[in-house]
């Protein structure tokens, strides 16, 4: 068992070994493709096109290491961004505006928590209901309307650096990596956080061994919530603009970042370090892509390559080993049969 | 769900087991029946409502629409018996549709046939990916599907560009095999129907179909009895793939006009069918008319919207909430039916 754990940790330092390797890879390519790639200039535009999804791939990695997955998170980005639009534009101090759609999150969320704990269905299929339902939401807030009137004051913390950073880091990033920080010290250093773990790892002997499993979750889908609020509010606030399709799509990055980040799918296994370095490969890859005139939609082929890299490469040595198991029987059978 | 259900079909001798598979087949039966009273009562408020709805052309187009998702619900349904899912469905449709459609302006006079050959191969290359490096990389299938979805989408951005094929540049006798009818019902209606059909008694009767249902209810137990797990999971990846491609090419007849986005967000609108016609989304259990009636009901219910001036708007929440109700009542029927065999155990049972 002892043996066990240790080369578990093993394995982890080797995945983020692995990606501090990529993101090495990554910056070199970024310099050979473009002078402009380490420019104060730049790195704040990389800030920028990632800071929502990187806030929201954390409380995705405490979800899928507990064994579930919330595909809804970009619902509730886009909900929550009509939300900002809808009562700003109805005269509402912006303030308010904040704190009720940081209250919606966190219903949407906890909805979310109490279809799959209380009534015990798949979060697969609850999330993609609700996905639908909360992008449904956004679109009967704002139809086809565009609200771009916000106030100068907080568009600003959409486009200006965060002061003391050098103009390099965007206040998106800031509270993504204070949140980072917080995370990991929840996960990795509080009873709760381990607990995570244990119910990913087995849920029947979490429940057996005496730990709430559905309180646990529950909180974390209303987390979940709350953050991809929040990540909608910023959103919002950096293009200025509430549309009601802001964010669409933006689950399965954010689900890609994370499991690049060498959380298992299966729950058990994941640190925050981990998901914090595919965050940053990720968008430096996509940077990198950008700058060398590679077609950005197409982006695709490379966000599925990593995806599938990243549960490959773990696996290599045990397909080497079965690769060569089966040839090794298919020349035993040849040589028992002779032609 | 029938996993409960066959555990405790296998604990009695056969009188017994019989009698609660009567059950079981019963309660899914019910719950194929249950979207057919729902249909009904839809089609008849709305008919009600605004007698428009029942107008030739509109139960036509409703028709035509619900084939292309019924067909690739009828895919998804094979993978998602096995415990599986198949996401990249709609990106294999868009990157097949493009294609098949290109090849007419390419090739002046090519046999429509042959159109739907390079579809169906373009969707079965895919659909090989996936099965592939699900079964022999024991990938997860959400995650090999997920990457396929984005792979498979940026290979038909970077294959299209910025262009697309335009209704103008298809022969006209391509445009017309959506809107050919018998006695006033769509001929692909029919089509489909048959080949619903088809696969529903293949799911049935056939034991490598009983086999999926085998592998969905317990993989491992599933492969401790001898059945080729691998085999059967890559074959439902390999149909599922087969179908987005052919559904590609009649989306193609259907729209005429295809871009780089065409089929985007049509996996999670094909699971939503799918669960909706009572197929359970961790595998084992449900069946592909259920699918296909599932598909035939939200496509009404979006038209049935459309018809009573509700705004469009509201589509997308309604279509959520009802997937929702859908997963809830399956949940709710799977547990009723598991006490409810229990109870008959006592109360047969020493």
């Amino acid at each position: 068992m002892a043996l066990d754990l240790r080369e578990r940790a093993r394995a982890f330092v080797r995945w983020e070994f692995g990606l501090v390797l990529a993101l090495i890879a990554v910056v070199l390519f970024g310099r050979h493709v473009s002078d402009q790639f380490l420019t104060s200039f730049n790195i704040f535009y990389l800030n920028l096109s990632i800071g929502e999804v990187a806030i929201m791939t954390l409380p995705m990695t405490l979800i899928i290491v507990t064994g579930e997955i919330d595909l809804s998170v970009a619902s509730i980005l886009g909900m929550s961004s009509a939300l900002v639009g809808d009562l700003y534009s109805r005269g509402w101090p912006m303030p308010r505006v904040i704190v009720a759609v940081l209250i919606v999150g966190v219903v949407a969320g906890l909805l979310n928590g109490f279809l799959i704990t209380r009534l015990g269905l798949p979060s697969l299929a609850v999330t993609i209901g609700t996905l639908t339902l909360y992008r449904g939401i956004a679109v009967v807030i704002l139809g086809p309307e565009t609200i771009s009137t916000f106030p100068e004051k907080y568009t600003n913390i959409g486009v200006l650096p965060l002061p003391h950073t050098g103009g390099y880091l965007t206040y998106s990033v800031g509270i993504f990596l204070a949140l980072a920080i917080l995370s990991a010290i929840v996960l990795h250093a509080t009873p709760f956080g381990r607990s995570l773990f244990v119910i990913g790892a087995n849920e029947e002997a979490a429940r057996f061994a005496g730990f709430r499993v559905k309180r646990t979750k529950l909180i974390l889908f209303g987390v979940s919530g709350v953050v991809c609020a929040l990540a909608g509010i910023l959103y919002t606030f950096r293009l200025s603009t509430a549309v009601q399709d802001n964010g669409i799509g933006l689950e399965l990055t954010v689900v890609t970042i994370v499991l690049l980040g060498g959380v298992s799918i299966f729950g058990g296994r994941g640190t925050i370090v981990g998901a914090v370095l595919a965050v940053a490969v990720y968008a430096g890859l996509q940077n990198a892509l950008l700058l060398s005139n590679f077609e950005q939609r197409a982006m695709g082929i490379v966000t599925g390559t990593l995806l599938l890299l990243s549960v490959l490469i773990p696996n290599a040595s045990e397909f080497y080993r079965r690769g060569r198991e089966f040839l090794r029987r298919r020349q035993l059978r040849a040589g028992e049969v002779p032609t | 769900m029938t996993a409960t259900a066959e555990t405790a079909t296998r604990r009695r001798p056969f009188g017994d087991a019989a009698s609660a598979r009567r059950l079981v087949d019963l309660v899914f039966r019910l719950r194929e029946f249950g979207i057919l009273a729902v249909l009904a009562l839809l089609v008849a408020a709305t008919a009600i409502a605004e007698p428009r709805f029942l107008d030739l052309t509109n139960v036509q187009f409703i028709l035509v629409d619900t084939t292309i998702f019924a067909l690739l619900a009828l895919g998804e349904t094979m993978v998602v018996l096995t415990r599986n899912v198949d996401l990249s469905v709609g990106s294999v449709l868009g990157l097949s549709a493009f294609l098949s459609a290109d090849l007419f302006g390419k090739h002046e006079g090519i046999p429509i046939p042959l159109v739907f050959l390079v579809g169906l191969a373009i969707g079965v290359s895919c659909g090989f990916a996936n099965g592939f490096l699900t079964v022999v990389g024991r990938i997860p299938s959400l995650v090999v599907t997920l990457a396929m979805l984005y792979i498979v989408r940026g290979i038909d951005v970077l294959v299209v560009g910025g262009g697309q094929v335009v209704a103008s540049s298809l022969p006209n006798s391509f445009i017309e095999i959506p809107k050919r009818t018998v006695a006033g019902i769509p001929v692909l209606a029919i089509l489909v129907a048959v080949v619903v059909g088809i696969a529903a008694y293949y799911l049935r009767s056939f034991r490598s179909g009983r086999e999926l249902y085998a592998i969905g209810s317990n993989p491992d137990a599933a492969r401790l009895a001898g059945i080729p797990s691998g085999r059967r999971v890559f074959t439902a990846f390999l149909i599922s793939g087969g179908i987005a491609g052919l559904a590609g090419v009649l989306y193609a007849a259907r729209y005429g006009t295809i871009d780089s986005t065409a089929g985007t967000g049509y996996e999670l609108q094909v699971i939503a069918a799918v669960v909706v016609g009572g197929v359970a989304i961790f595998g084992g259990s449900g069946s592909v008319v259920g699918a296909a009636l599932g598909a035939l009901l939200l496509n009404t219910i979006l038209s049935a919207l459309y018809v009573l001036g509700v705004s469009p708007f509201w589509n997308q929440a309604i279509a959520g909430a009802l997937l929702l109700g859908a997963i809830a009542l399956d949940r709710g029927i799977s547990l009723w039916l598991a006490a409810a065999l229990r109870k008959r155990r006592t109360h047969l049972g020493a």
